[in-house]
């Protein structure tokens, strides 16, 4: 499956050209042209008919990571957080540091050297770093340089027969999904706009329709999933195995009505499960794209993903099916004619 | 096999407190051409031994543990998520995100989890998780979890062995799996030469939950010395020098109360003798290694601690300098080979 690549391609924020170079080279036989813009963005154009409509779908390339920031005398690499990380995931995992993916690993002192009340405290940033294994600074400037970009090193696997576990599934998902779009046949004309910087504020999907004309637009993401142990069923945001969830509200959008009625008629009428995201904070792409011009109808559908923005996220493969059964059947119904009150079409 | 590959092999098996057996297995068949004879004692101990050629039997015991730290399930919840509780000293810091292997009916990977970061108020976020909190998450159904785990089943972290620049590597149970093969090691090089004294190199269980193989097996060996091979503390930021060593500065010998002023002296004067590099590292209390069992066993013991530096213990990350696996093997090689009965007769001379 595709999604393993791009799982465990690397693509901080800002440093997304393992992804990018992976997508283009998967979807160059399947799009009329291929573009890039200032800040990264990729950006593929499958022209339909030309009394069709055109569907923006956008899915970010980018993920969360660390950014080093120092070397210490001792050869040790200081960092920072690129992107929302709750720092009390990073002890005891595997990172790799710089596009030469250098291994190194974030330790914590012994549990034996500790007073009982530290164990009770995260570590802060100042009490960690990642050992790449130097022994000197002048050896780990040799191999890193500052703002050089460190994520997790995990491998993505299948669990049991729906599972799947991995790495920046936010949103590599959705990129997944937007390539199996690209290599579908269409009447309509579809723009796959593969974004950059989502996770520092949506910076890439700020910029990438300024220069397209849509009629609409759709985001394609991986979203927190909380159906676990301790938590409400109110508080679970989205939970796995019960489809796409659409998104009615969140900080940085109020998606187009008619858009996500549209999206709930075709998911009816076919038979394809979804969900609502119960969460409204945190935002996507769509809070920036909708805002382009004189604005873009844009909507949100996620894949919910349980632990994102950790080293290992789990999805289910039935949500990831039935996301790109929507996402088809709904171009479909958008060259039947699908929003032509709406002035699409 | 190249050494790293076989502590990759040992870092990457698992054997869990209480839960040895298989890893034995797999230790007793690198010993094997080495030695003479190989045993298991009645809690699992291996026992490799490697006869001299002395007229008088003295015997010398070399122990590392082959157990690691690791998790337990305490229950299996709704949704099919486990709870869990520790098997020796685990810092509850290090678990949030890690993949484990859970060793039930079949062996099966999942993460551990805890209530996401959007759920918790600021308070929360300021402490760290606490482990009666956390879950196991298998990605399977409950009715599948149910038929495939039950609770007693044990968990291990999961983690392949990392090589770092140098000579370095990361992983878990380093703590004690680079004992262990340094144990093999010190027996290759052993095997190269003549020795007075007989050799029992032995694997121990059930280290981490109270030092209870080394009990045992120091018991059934009757040895004249006992040398517990295990790692201490590597120096990183946030720890004292007299609190931690060098990595790859070579082993170290520890000081302290519970070692035999006469034995640490000799293996001070052979690490002089093949001019290798050693550090010592302060031992004020006995505990925290074999040596605490073995040297009140019977009537006592003369008991000496060799230490592989190692940063990170207890975490999936513990990171170690090989070259000190080799370096430690040579010196206790040398020191078996030039043990003769009186410097042993005389450690119980005060």
């Amino acid at each position: 499956m595709f999604l393993k690549q791009l799982s465990e391609a690397v693509g901080v924020s800002g440093r997304e050209a393992e992804v990018r170079d992976l997508i283009r080279e998967e979807i160059k036989d399947d799009v009329d042209r291929i573009e890039t813009d200032a800040l990264g963005n990729l950006i593929a154009f499958k022209e339909g008919k030309p009394e069709q409509p055109t569907v923006l779908l956008a899915a970010h390339m980018d993920e969360i990571g660390l950014m080093i920031t120092d070397i210490t005398d001792d050869g040790l690499l200081k960092f920072k957080p690129i992107g929302g990380i709750d720092k009390r995931i990073l002890v005891s995992k595997e990172v790799v540091v710089g596009p030469d993916q250098i291994p190194g690993v974030i330790g914590a002192k012994a549990i034996h050297l500790q007073e009982s009340d530290e164990r009770k405290k995260p570590l802060d940033y100042g009490e960690l770093y990642i050992d790449i294994g130097t022994k000197e600074k002048e050896e780990s400037e040799k191999l890193v340089e500052l703002g050089m970009m460190a994520t997790f090193a995990t491998e993505f696997e299948q669990l049991g027969t729906a599972t799947v576990k991995g790495k920046a599934f936010d949103d590599r998902v959705g990129c997944a999904a937007l390539i199996e779009l690209l290599q579908q046949e269409h009447q309509l004309s579809i723009i796959a706009a593969f974004t950059v910087q989502e996770e520092i504020g949506l910076r890439g999907a700020s910029v990438v329709a300024y220069d397209l004309d849509p009629d609409l637009a759709l985001v394609v993401e991986g979203t927190s999933a909380s159906d676990v142990p301790d938590t409400k069923e109110a508080g679970y945001s989205t939970q796995l195995g019960a489809g796409p969830a659409l998104t009615i509200q969140d900080s940085s959008l109020i998606p187009s009505q008619p858009v996500v009625n549209k999206l709930i008629e075709v998911a009816d009428q076919n038979d394809i499960p979804y969900q609502f995201r119960k969460l409204t904070r945190a935002g996507t792409d769509a809070g920036a794209l909708h805002l382009t011009k004189e604005g873009i109808r844009t909507a949100v559908i996620s894949m919910p993903c349980r632990y994102i923005h950790s080293p290992a996220s789990l999805l289910n493969l039935n949500d990831y099916q039935a996301t790109v059964e929507l996402l088809t059947k709904f171009c479909q119904d958008m060259e039947e004619g699908g929003l032509a009150d709406e002035g699409v079409n | 096999m190249e050494t790293k590959e076989v502590l990759q092999d040992l870092s990457e098996a698992t054997g869990v407190s209480g839960y040895e057996k298989e890893l034995g297995q797999q230790v007793a068949q690198l010993f094997e051409s080495y030695v003479d004879q190989i045993e298991f004692d009645k809690l699992g101990n291996l026992l490799a031994y490697k006869a001299g050629e002395g007229q008088q039997e003295y015997k010398v015991l070399l122990a590392a543990h082959l157990d690691e730290i690791g998790l337990m399930v305490t229950e299996v919840e709704e949704g099919g998520f486990l709870r869990f509780t520790t098997v020796g000293g685990v810092d509850q810091r290090t678990l949030v995100g890690q993949e484990v292997t859970v060793h039930g009916r079949e062996e099966l990977q999942g993460i551990i989890g805890a209530k996401p970061p959007h759920l918790q108020d600021e308070e929360e976020q300021k402490k760290s998780f606490e482990i009666e909190k956390m879950y196991i998450d298998l990605g399977l159904t409950e009715a599948d979890v149910k038929d495939k785990i039950r609770v007693g089943d044990i968990i291990s972290l999961q983690r392949n062995l990392l090589s770092l620049e140098n000579d370095r590597v990361a992983g878990k149970a380093l703590d004690d799996r680079a004992g262990v093969l340094l144990l093999l090691e010190t027996v290759k090089e052993l095997d190269k030469m003549t020795h007075q004294v007989d050799l029992y190199a032995v694997a121990t269980v059930q280290e981490e939950v109270g030092v209870r193989g080394a009990t045992t097996s120091t018991y059934g060996v009757v040895p004249d010395i006992g040398i517990a091979v295990d790692v201490c503390h590597g120096l990183m930021p946030g720890v004292n020098k007299d609190e931690a060593v060098e990595l790859g500065a070579g082993p170290a010998l520890s000081f302290g109360p519970h070692i035999h002023p006469q034995l640490v002296k000799k293996l001070k004067e052979v690490a002089d003798e093949i001019e290798l590099d050693y550090q010592f590292d302060a031992s004020p209390s006995p505990r925290g290694t074999d040596a605490y069992a073995i040297q009140v066993t019977r009537s006592g013991i003369p008991t000496a601690v060799l230490s592989i530096p190692l940063r990170y213990m207890h975490t999936s990350v513990e990171t170690i300098s090989l070259n000190d696996i080799k370096r430690g093997a040579r010196l206790l090689a040398q020191l078996l080979r030039e043990l003769e009965g009186e410097f042993v007769e005389g450690l119980r001379c005060f």
